[in-house]
């Protein structure tokens, strides 16, 4: 009934294998809690310890492409495909992020200008 | 894992009969979904980015309007939703456990992790439901909504005076007596109104965390469903857990997402 032979492609592996991927789970799972337990930490601290506002900011975003990068290619097992699969997802979304960024540089400039009233009320 | 271990013929594996991803139908299709969804959450999180940037001056900062946590009193900023964060984190965790087990035909593995997945999900939901309800009913002294439509803050319980957002002094005395009278007092948030500044955060906040944790339900749903097959030996009678990888790939990117939402909303 496997119409689309995913048996030959299913991933498996043997226990001694299975114990070295429990341990990368174990060890990304620490680097997840470490980062969001900073992320939280600064975002309470850093009015008192005179970091601006910028470099905070910045911080939370790195640290979050951060996390997004071990959740993708660890959990989401990206990293162990081939690497066509690889660009055949990251290519897409690498594309909209470029045409977003140029939006947000090209186009935001009269946002000020725009009359939002009607939703503002 | 494939890749590694296989050598390539670029000409042979584009040739038919073979996946030249090296991955099966249904894993590709997950992918190709969760792609096309990451593209919706985008641009919900930069319409959201917009709309702030434009109304800085009267957006709430989400830190003073999330500040409860269960069983606690006083105000606690980022704590309850640091709680959130860990228990997606942790039901992340459990899930590539499960297909881990799955990997190794482990059974047992696969229904202890996956259990432990569908709880933390509920958990989850459970936990964004208890902070809808503290935004929409508000706090107990609620806010001012002048005649001209701006939200501004009691400056204490008597409610004789006020502040304006963006401006340092509070308005007393009669001033602000002629103006209370005019204004309608307002208490929590909805999709119209919102104590905590412009409507439109709460707008935000509504469809955002509420398209996320609609995910996050689905996930649990199809989670159980996956579970009851595992239960039900279905898999083992197949020869490979594969479905088991294929919902893990959907509930890691509702944490991803969260991750984002996480970061956008409560964060920046």
């Amino acid at each position: 009934m496997d119409f689309d032979r995913t048996a030959e492609y299913a991933h498996k592996h043997s226990e001694e294998e299975g114990k070295k991927v429990r341990k990368m789970i174990w060890i990304i799972f620490w680097v997840l809690l470490a980062v969001t337990t900073a992320e939280v930490t600064l975002g309470l601290v850093w009015q008192d310890m005179g970091i601006s506002w910028g470099l905070v900011k910045w911080t939370f975003i790195i640290l979050t492409l951060v996390k997004a990068y071990y959740i993708v290619m660890s959990y989401m097992h990206l990293g162990g495909e081939r690497k066509n699969f690889k660009m055949v997802v990251a290519i897409p979304f690498i594309l909209f992020a470029i045409y977003l960024i140029f939006i947000l540089l090209k186009e935001s400039t009269f946002l000020h200008a725009i009359d939002f009233s009607p939703l503002a009320d | 894992m494939s890749a590694s271990t296989e050598t390539l013929d670029n000409k042979k594996i584009w040739g038919g009969n073979t996946s030249p991803f090296g991955i099966s139908y249904g894993k590709m299709m997950m992918w190709f979904f969760l792609v096309s969804d990451a593209f919706t959450f985008t641009g919900f999180l930069v319409a959201y980015g917009y709309m702030r940037h434009r109304f800085e001056e009267v957006w709430p900062v989400a830190e003073n309007v999330f500040t409860h946590f269960p069983f606690m009193h006083g105000d606690h900023p980022l704590l309850y939703v640091a709680l959130m964060t860990f228990i997606l984190i942790m039901s992340s965790v459990t899930m590539v456990l499960a297909v881990e087990a799955g990997q190794r035909m482990k059974r047992d593995g696969v229904i202890l992790w996956m259990a432990l997945t569908i709880v933390g999900g509920l958990i989850f939901v459970g936990s964004q439901a208890w902070e809808w309800g503290h935004f929409i009913h508000g706090t107990e002294l609620g806010a001012l909504q002048l005649a001209d439509g701006t939200i501004v803050q009691w400056v204490d319980e008597a409610k004789n005076a006020f502040m304006i957002p963006g401006v340092a002094d509070a308005v007393t005395g009669s001033e602000a007596a002629a103006m209370i009278a005019q204004g309608t007092e307002i208490y929590g948030a909805n999709l119209t109104v919102n104590e905590y500044g412009v409507p439109l955060f709460a707008d935000f906040f509504f469809f955002i965390t509420g398209f996320h944790g609609f995910h996050v339900f689905s996930g649990v749903v199809i989670n159980f469903i996956i579970f009851v097959n595992v239960l039900k030996g279905t898999y083992e009678k197949r020869g490979h857990y594969e479905m088991v990888e294929k919902v893990g790939l959907y509930w890691h990117f509702v944490d991803l997402v969260w991750v984002f939402v996480f970061t956008f909303f409560y964060l920046v």
